[in-house]
This record gives structure tokens, C-alpha cells and sequence, in this order.
């Protein structure tokens, strides 16, 4: 039983991060219509630039803030300028190419570019254990869960308490009706961006002590995120948050219990069962077929 | 129609004539891209004739290179091996369109994509059958009405006939009424229901259909790499072939032929660039959507689209200058 709790809270922490990753891409597509092949590079990124202002000598807390802003510059504002906006209204088809074409680049470049190796993060929690109810818990898993839920909880606040985050849902809902409004469509898809490049970063900090700074590190995190989303439902932003910690934590349980080999099929398997029973996702509304 | 069979019977003449001319790694190369343009042409009718997402193309490769590997291992033939990977394909391809009739798009991209990775867990996993990571070594290559076909350059003009063979049946494919219908899947498919296309029955056979082609290719692939291991059919190499459609023109002809060699040629010749050749190759991606989204073979589209404005342009003017001169 303990080692079950244990299990369950430590995949749980995974499995928040998952959800920010996750929640970052369903805003995007809710908005957009932006499907972002590079979102696990997108964490993988501000991985790498937390480090290299690490090597500057600064603070942890320092080197992400600073990490958000140029997070926000490049794969929130010059990704969308850059390859979002001319490649939309071209469908699906070339948006989802040139993305896979951003994270080969992405990767790759850092690869080359900086270092092939794995590299050590430092942590922003301390390494120290509790023991409650006989149930050894680290803190950085319960500060992972708790940092995560604040993120993932305060973003959904945002979204529906604000008048900015409510035009983000108009926009998202129906761009030409909220175009109609007087909403600064394009503005708003910005917001979007950025936010998702903040979360991209969020996620950096928190799964990298654990996964370690690897130039390929986005490559599962990317597949798990989108697994999450569409589990908990694409068009709905708490389902990210569902998704993410249910991936998280059968995951966990199936590598202890059944095999550590299948791991990964955990989320498919998961993914599988709600795509035939329920396609729109756990939480998602259903879309009418249009002519 | 003419210029097709033109720029057809050129490419042809290409790919007959000059690897004679080529050092063995240059013969291998155009074998492995002869082997891409088979399973991308299968991709080509899932994706961009039928219109269906699907990032699952490399389980079907692998699928057919593992059962001809396992069927050789066992001492049969390879021309048995053949049938049964086409088989086994066009059974698992037309379980996998199932969800496609539940799902659509990004659902469906990533309800293939899980299926890939849960193939190439089993192909890694199931030590037993496949190897495991060490995989199956010392596949032989086939012999034809008693040729070898050991030598590199035999073994290429086999996988050039086979290209040929494929190409020629997915031509009549596409221009029977079948193919209409494919299209017609992608373009309205409520309208074509309402039309009488049985489309449950269509995008089952679109998957099932590219499925075995690149079953076909799988085959190919394991015989001449003469070594197979899980690698090459990662969820990575699905995402690729789906690159190379949409990249040569997906719905075009000759687009898987032009995207082959984008993906398979087009890093080889990058490896001057060294360590940053993938990056290049990943921003050349980005910078080719950019600037043409249609892919590779929408050039001839855009240039006659053009050609047409430039004409009704110079029309408009020469009617203008005569109502000048009118009036």
C-alpha cells in the first residue's frame, strides 16, 4: 500500500508536467488551429537557455525569468510571425511538415551546437523527504504537483475571470464572431502563443532535474503531452490537466506492477480505449460533421 | 497527360542509366530511395489522394520487413515471405482505418502514431520473434526465375522493376472509378456519401491499400540492408515518410518521387555541413513549406496560375487601351 501511494504521487508530479506541456498545445490548436509537432523541443529549449545563463552565474530563479522572456520572443512571438501565421490557411498539412521541420531543426541544432551529452539541472527544490503515514515522499515530487496544479489552475483562471482571457476564448470559440466583437483577433493569438511558450517553460524547470538537459529529451515528453490532450479532450482546457495526470500515473503504476518494457504503451493503451469510446475526450464536447 | 508520361519516361531513363555509373554506396542509396518511393506512394494514397491523417506508415514498413526476415530465418523463401507480408499489411491496414471511422485528423494522426509505437514495442520487446534490439542479421537477398539478384546493381534494377510494377497499378488504381472515389473522400466525403460512395468501406481499403505497398517496401528494405533492427520504424520514421508526401506534393503522381529524395538524398548530400546537417535539413523543411505549401510539384500549378494572370492582365489592359481609344 505504501509503495502504491508512493507510485501515486510521484505520478502525479510526472504527470502535471505533462499537463503543462499538454495544455500549452491544446490552447494553441483551441486558438489557432496550430498543431505544434515541436511542442516537447519547445520545453527542451528553455532547458538549454536556463542553463546557459546558469553558466553566467546566476541565480536559478533569475536565469527563468529571464529564460520566460526569450521564450516568449522566439517560440512564442517569432515562431507564430515566423511559420504560424503564413501556414495556416493552408491547412493542416503544412503547418504539422514545417513544425516537424523546427523540431528536427531545433534538436539537431543543439546537438551540434552545444552538446550531445546529458546534462545535470539544477533542482528548484531541496533535496529532502517526508515520511507521512508510513509513505516516504520527496519534496520535489510534491512541489513538482503543487507548482504545476498553481500553473495549470491559475491559467484556467485567467481564461475565465478575465475579460482578456475570456476574448482569448471568444477568439478561440469563433474567430469571426469575436472578429465582429471588436476583439483584436490577432492580438489575442499572440497571448496565446506567449502563454504557451511560458508553460513550455514552466515545464522546463520542472521536469529537466529529473529527466536531465538532453537535446532529445522533448522527443517522449512532446508524444506524452499530446496523448494528455487529447485523453482529457482537445477542445477543453481543464482536460489537459486530467489527461496529464492520468498518463502520469499509470504510467508509473504499470512500469512497477506489469513491465517496465511496455511503459510506454501505457498511454496509448489509455488513448486507444478513449478514441473508440469517447473520440471528443473525457471532458470535451462533441463536434457536429459540417458540409 | 502527355507531359506526365514525359517527364515519366525521363525519370526512367535517369534511373536506368546511371547507377551502372555509380560506386556501391551510390547504388544502395538509390536502391533505399527506390524502396521510400514505394512505401510513400502507398502513404500518398492514404494521405493525399484519400485524405486521411496517417502517422503509422513505418509500423507497415517494419511489419513487412520483419516477415519476410522471419519467414527467410526459417529457411523459406522470400517469394513466400512476399505474399505473406502483402497479407499481413492489408489485414492490420484495414483494422487501423477503423478508427479513422470514428476519428478525424489530429485524432486519427495520433491514433496511427500510437499504433506504430505499439508495433515498434513488440518488435523490440518480443526477443523471441524479432531480435529484440539485436535484430535479424544475415537476411539473403532473393533470386528471380534463377538470376541471383546478390549483386548491388541486380538488386537495384529488381527494386526499379518493382517501383515500376507499383507505380503502373496505383496509375490504374487512381483512374479507375476507385480512385475517384478516394478523392472524392478527400475533398467532401458527405457529399460523397450522399453521392453513393460507400465511404466506410473506402477509407478501410485507402489505409488497407497503402498499407501493402509499404509492406512491399518493408520486403525490399530488409533484403537489401540485409539487417534489420526496430530503429528504422520508430514513430520518427512515420513522421518522416508523412514529410516526404507532403513535402514532394501530397495528391500529385510523382510527388513521393521528388519527397523521397528530399528525405532520403537530400541528408546524404547535406553531410558537408557535418555535425549540423540535420539542423540544415530541418530548417530546409521549414523554409520549403514556407514557400511552397502545396509541396514540390505544386511549381508546374503555380507557374501556369501565373502564366493565366499575366494573360488576363495583359487582356484587361489591351480592352482598357481600346475603350481609350473609343471613347
Amino acid at each position: 500500500m505504501a509503495d502504491f501511494l508512493q507510485l501515486l504521487v510521484s505520478g502525479l508530479a510526472t504527470g502535471s508536467i505533462y499537463a503543462l506541456a499538454g495544455l500549452g498545445f491544446t490552447l494553441l490548436w483551441q486558438a489557432s488551429g496550430t498543431i505544434n509537432f515541436a511542442q516537447g523541443e519547445f520545453v527542451m529549449l528553455p532547458a538549454f537557455m536556463m542553463l546557459a545563463f546558469a553558466a553566467l552565474k546566476l541565480p536559478l530563479l533569475l536565469s527563468f525569468a529571464l529564460t520566460c522572456v526569450v521564450a516568449v520572443l522566439v517560440l512564442g512571438w517569432a515562431f507564430k510571425r515566423g511559420i504560424a501565421d503564413p501556414l495556416l490557411r493552408f491547412g493542416m498539412m503544412p503547418i504539422v511538415v514545417a513544425t516537424i521541420g523546427l523540431a528536427i531543426a531545433l534538436r539537431n541544432g543543439v546537438r551540434a551546437g552545444y552538446s550531445a551529452e546529458a546534462h545535470p539541472f539544477p533542482s528548484l527544490f531541496a533535496d529532502k523527504l517526508f515520511d507521512i503515514a508510513g509513505v516516504t515522499v520527496t519534496l520535489a515530487d510534491i512541489g513538482t504537483l503543487a507548482f504545476a496544479l498553481v500553473l495549470v489552475l491559475g491559467t484556467q483562471a485567467f481564461l475565465a475571470k478575465t475579460v482578456t482571457g475570456r476574448a482569448m476564448q471568444a477568439v478561440a470559440q469563433n474567430t469571426d464572431s469575436a472578429t465582429v466583437l471588436g476583439i483584436d483577433v490577432p492580438r489575442m493569438v499572440f497571448y496565446t502563443f506567449a502563454i504557451n511558450a511560458l508553460l513550455a517553460c514552466a515545464a522546463a524547470l520542472l521536469v529537466t532535474p529529473t529527466y536531465l538537459a538532453k537535446f532529445d529529451m522533448g522527443e517522449s515528453l512532446g508524444t506524452k503531452a499530446f496523448f494528455a490532450a487529447i485523453i482529457g479532450g482537445f477542445n477543453n482546457s481543464r482536460g489537459a490537466l486530467l489527461g496529464g495526470l492520468i498518463v502520469g500515473v499509470c504510467e508509473n503504476l504499470a512500469a512497477a506492477y506489469i513491465s517496465p518494457t511496455y511503459k510506454d504503451a501505457v498511454a496509448l493503451v489509455i488513448f486507444m480505449a478513449v478514441i473508440l469510446f469517447k473520440p471528443q475526450g473525457l471532458l470535451g464536447k462533441r463536434v457536429e460533421r459540417k458540409v | 497527360m502527355t507531359r506526365n508520361l514525359l517527364v515519366g519516361l525521363l525519370a526512367l531513363a535517369f534511373l536506368i542509366a546511371v547507377p551502372p555509373f555509380l560506386k556501391s554506396y551510390g547504388i544502395y542509396l538509390f536502391s533505399y530511395w527506390l524502396v521510400f518511393v514505394i512505401a510513400t506512394m502507398g502513404l500518398n494514397l492514404t494521405v493525399g489522394y484519400a485524405g486521411q491523417k496517417s502517422l503509422g506508415h513505418a509500423a507497415f514498413f517494419g511489419i513487412g520487413a520483419y516477415t519476410v526476415a522471419i519467414v527467410m530465418k526459417a529457411g523459406l523463401s522470400f517469394w513466400l515471405g512476399l505474399p505473406l507480408a502483402m497479407l499481413g499489411c492489408f489485414a492490420i491496414g484495414l483494422a487501423l482505418g477503423f478508427p479513422a471511422l470514428r476519428v478525424q485528423t489530429i485524432y486519427l494522426a495520433f491514433a496511427t502514431l500510437g499504433f506504430n509505437t505499439a508495433v515498434w514495442l513488440v518488435m523490440r520487446n518480443e526477443e523471441w520473434l524479432t531480435g529484440g534490439t539485436f535484430g535479424i542479421n544475415n537476411i539473403a537477398r532473393p533470386s528471380l526465375f534463377g538470376f541471383s539478384l546478390d549483386g548491388n546493381l541486380a538488386y537495384y534494377y529488381f527494386v526499379l522493376g518493382t517501383t515500376l510494377l507499383l507505380a503502373a497499378l496505383l496509375w490504374g488504381l487512381l483512374r479507375s472509378p476507385w480512385g475517384k472515389a478516394f478523392t472524392a473522400l478527400r475533398d467532401n466525403p458527405i457529399r460523397a456519401e450522399s453521392l453513393g460512395v460507400h465511404i466506410q468501406a473506402y477509407t478501410l481499403l485507402s489505409f488497407a491499400i497503402g498499407a501493402v505497398y509499404a509492406g512491399i517496401a518493408g520486403a525490399l528494405f530488409a533484403s537489401l540492408v540485409q539487417f534489420i533492427e526496430p530503429a528504422p520504424f520508430t514513430v520518427a520514421a512515420s513522421i518522416m515518410m508523412y514529410l516526404m508526401v507532403v513535402v514532394g506534393g501530397p495528391g500529385y503522381f510523382f510527388g513521393p518521387l521528388l519527397g523521397s529524395a528530399v528525405g532520403v538524398l537530400l541528408p546524404e548530400w547535406l553531410r558537408f555541413a557535418q555535425a549540423w546537417y540535420l539542423f540544415v535539413f530541418g530548417a530546409a523543411v521549414i523554409v520549403l513549406m514556407l514557400w511552397l505549401p502545396d509541396g514540390l510539384l505544386s511549381i508546374p500549378d503555380r507557374l501556369r496560375a501565373r502564366r493565366h494572370a499575366r494573360e488576363a492582365a495583359a487582356a484587361r489592359a489591351a480592352a482598357a487601351a481600346k475603350v481609350g481609344a473609343q471613347a
